[in-house]
């Protein structure tokens, strides 16, 4: 130990004063024409790890701010060796209070925060909340809204599992995987934003129907969508699906049988690896789920090679129903005819390029006085929903994402409840990786896949 | 409704009501005890707009709206609920728990809500999730509602059950006073609850007896107060950051 009062000296832990120089053997060196070359061993890595194998454990703390914990994620770990025998996740580290906030807000405006809470599935979060409104409110969107937030909720779908491989692979030390998703994800965002407006957040999908009609040329977008992802899926199943390290790096680890996942109240993929076929667009169908022919993918295995195999056919299920939407699509409203409860926009760019159309904001400033009063206190005030709560589940691309939503016949929510799957499906990281190694933990992680903006909320 | 699929057990077989023998305490046909106070589940409002000490001059500001109760449901419930009703009960009766645990049904908006004592909590989860003709395999979401600060028993802690083999939801809700906002965990029964509860604690200080770490999830261990309860404000909490105070937005310097 140095005793020397420098400052550099305590912190490296190195000798500078002339007497230090000496005393402590460098590294093995040896003289050459180009100068002093040392040879620096391993030795004391080999050290340290037999301390820790013998009778010493460790506590390491991983995250939050780690690159491979999926997020602001904290895993405390306590180890023997590279064996994990305890894990603890901390959560908490991106609570923003949207739950509270939206006590305060009006129910449309209630849209615009759950879109910020599951970042990856905006439009699954403004499904199901707008779903609970609408039961609280007794309402159904139209038949076309119904279709286009299918067709919207598929295409999230992918580029969600799309940032699964991406970010999955990147924490396995596979950068490809994440140059290759996010490419693909890209080609998501923006045919979501020439559909919605925004790449992320979108706020779209309004209780009642939807924010506006899709533009003229969506249908050409989205199939030219479709023929590009049918070109590019089949690169993930040459790319990783064959390869022996990504292979290895999953198959047999986080095993999640289906009696823990039950109990651990786990859904979404990581339920349907265990060879449960439980997926609530089949089972409890809503918005015209029914009508749609797809498959569940399962696997009895339990492991994390059966959740990216799944994720993988969900992204080829996913395209299959998209491409029946477009064959079913027929012109008609995309909000419900109750002008009361229609939020009145009809937007389209104007010349300042944001905002309301100046034809309909002539429309309502000259049409009648009771109509702009109306559009005032709807927008403003907001409309009364009926005292009660309901609880609607719907299939986000990381299993039950249910709202509960409780009204006391005011124009905001006395409450907003999300059981997020994100949330649900982390308590089950002790159960995957308690006695695997350190390693494994990430993967484990990965297959979870949770988006830490929906955990803490 | 939920469709069921065509292999499902059989309402009526194995270990089912019809088998068992009749103990005097099922509440069939009848309706299962009142709470002794109605169930308050929303505010009372005056006036139309919300606003008071605007000198509303509308002549509608004394309009007063008495506070929603959700009101108790009358046999037949219609749908699968009676069916599941019947089944509930004998199941009840069978693991020896008395039909006065059972405060309330609901109706509403196409799900069944029970209010349930909360000294049976533990118990009738046991039996939804044990009993063959029950089978809530899956604890959906337990969360914390808090109905406003006039509010007799103003808390309530609301489980969610999912039942895979028969495709059914029901909601349980245990009403607390704010005094002694006491429940039972049902961690014992279904672990999922573990970090529900522990949420449920955070935002609305609804203490979980009996569960293994009951500590905050969300806020820092050190915060003060439940966020979710209607008594908190909405930001405007003063945080300290390194050693020096963050003040409330609305106190901040502004740059406009």
């Amino acid at each position: 130990m140095t005793t020397s009062d420098r400052l550099a000296d305590a912190t490296t832990g190195t000798d500078t004063t002339p007497e230090g120089a000496d005393s402590v053997g460098y590294a093995e060196h040896r003289e050459t024409t180009e100068g002093r070359v040392y040879t620096v061993s391993g030795g004391d890595w080999d050290d340290v790890l037999s301390d820790a194998t013998h009778d010493e454990r460790m506590v390491i703390n991983m995250g939050p701010q780690h690159p491979s914990t999926h997020g602001v994620l904290r895993l405390v770990l306590e180890m023997e060796g590279e064996t994990v025998t305890q894990l603890r996740s901390v959560i908490g580290y991106l609570h923003t209070g949207i739950e509270k906030n939206c006590e305060y807000r009006t129910w449309t405006q209630g849209v615009t925060f759950v879109t910020r809470m599951d970042y990856l599935a905006p439009l699954s979060n403004e499904m199901g909340y707008c779903l609970a409104v609408e039961k609280l409110l007794g309402i159904e969107a139209p038949r076309r809204a119904q279709l286009l937030r299918v067709l919207l909720l598929e295409l999230n779908r992918i580029g969600s599992h799309l940032v699964y491989i991406a970010t999955g692979g990147m924490e396995l030390g596979a950068t490809t995987a994440m140059t290759l998703g996010f490419r693909e994800r890209e080609e998501v965002l923006h045919l979501l934003e020439h559909l919605t407006g925004l790449r992320m957040n979108h706020a779209f999908i309004r209780p009642g129907g939807l924010a506006q009609d899709m533009p003229e040329d969506f249908h050409e977008a989205v199939t030219e969508f479709c023929k590009v992802m049918d070109e590019r899926l089949p690169l993930y199943d040459k790319l990783f699906t064959g390869q022996p390290i990504w292979r290895n790096r999953l198959k047999g680890v986080g095993y999640l049988p289906v009696d823990a996942c039950l109990a651990l109240g786990v859904t979404g993929p990581v339920l349907r690896s265990a060879g449960l076929p439980w997926d609530l667009r089949k089972v409890e169908p809503y918005s015209s789920y029914d009508e749609f022919e797809f498959d569940v993918p399962t696997s009895t295995d339990a492991d994390c090679w059966a959740r990216y195999l799944i994720r993988v056919e969900e992204m080829h299920q996913s395209l299959r129903i998209i491409r029946q939407v477009l064959k079913k699509l027929e012109p008609g409203p995309v909000m419900v005819e109750d002008k009361k409860i229609a939020w009145p926009a009809q937007l389209s760019i104007s010349s300042d390029g944001m905002g309301n159309s100046l034809e309909h904001v002539r429309k309502i400033m000259g049409q009648s006085m009771e109509s702009l009063i109306h559009h005032f206190k709807l927008v403003t005030e907001g409309f009364h929903v009926p005292p009660g709560q309901v609880y609607v589940p719907v299939e986000s691309p990381r299993g039950e994402l249910g709202y509960h939503l409780v009204s006391d016949g005011g124009t905001r929510p006395l409450r907003v409840h999300v059981r997020e799957p994100s949330f649900v499906n982390l308590q089950s990281m002790p159960a995957m990786s308690e006695g695997g190694l350190v390693a494994d933990v990430i993967a484990a992680i990965a297959s979870i896949d949770p988006v830490m903006g929906g955990v803490d909320r | 409704m939920i469709p069921v699929p065509e292999e499902k057990p059989e309402t009526g077989a194995e270990q089912s009501s019809a088998e068992r023998p009749e103990s005097g305490l099922e509440p069939r046909g009848a309706e299962p005890a009142r709470p002794v106070e109605p169930v308050v589940a929303g505010r009372e409002r005056r006036g139309m707009f919300g606003v008071s000490g605007t000198g509303d001059t509308s002549g509608y500001g004394g309009l007063r709206l008495p506070a929603y109760s959700p009101p108790p449901a009358e046999r037949p419930y219609g749908g699968w609920f009676d069916a599941f009703a019947d089944e509930f009960y004998a199941a009840l009766a069978d693991n020896g728990i008395p039909a006065e645990s059972i405060l309330q049904v609901t109706v509403d908006r196409g799900e069944i809500t029970f209010y349930v004592a909360r000294e049976h909590l533990v118990a009738i989860c046991r039996t939804l999730r044990d009993d063959a003709g029950l089978r809530f395999e899956l604890c959906s979401s337990v969360s914390g509602v808090d109905y406003g600060v006039d509010v007799p028993q103003r808390l309530h802690s609301v489980y969610h059950l999912t039942s895979m083999t028969y495709r059914r939801r029901i909601r349980l809700e245990v009403t607390l006073d704010v005094e002694d906002p006491h429940v039972p965990s049902i961690v014992d029964v279904y672990p999922t609850a573990d970090w529900h509860e522990r949420e449920t604690y955070d935002m609305f200080g609804i203490v979980y007896d009996g569960h293994p770490a009951l500590t905050r999830i969300l806020m820092p261990d050190d915060w003060d107060g439940h966020p979710q309860r209607k008594d908190y404000p909405l930001g405007g909490i003063p945080v300290e950051y390194k050693g020096a105070e963050i003040p409330p937005p609305d106190t901040r310097r502004s740059y406009s």
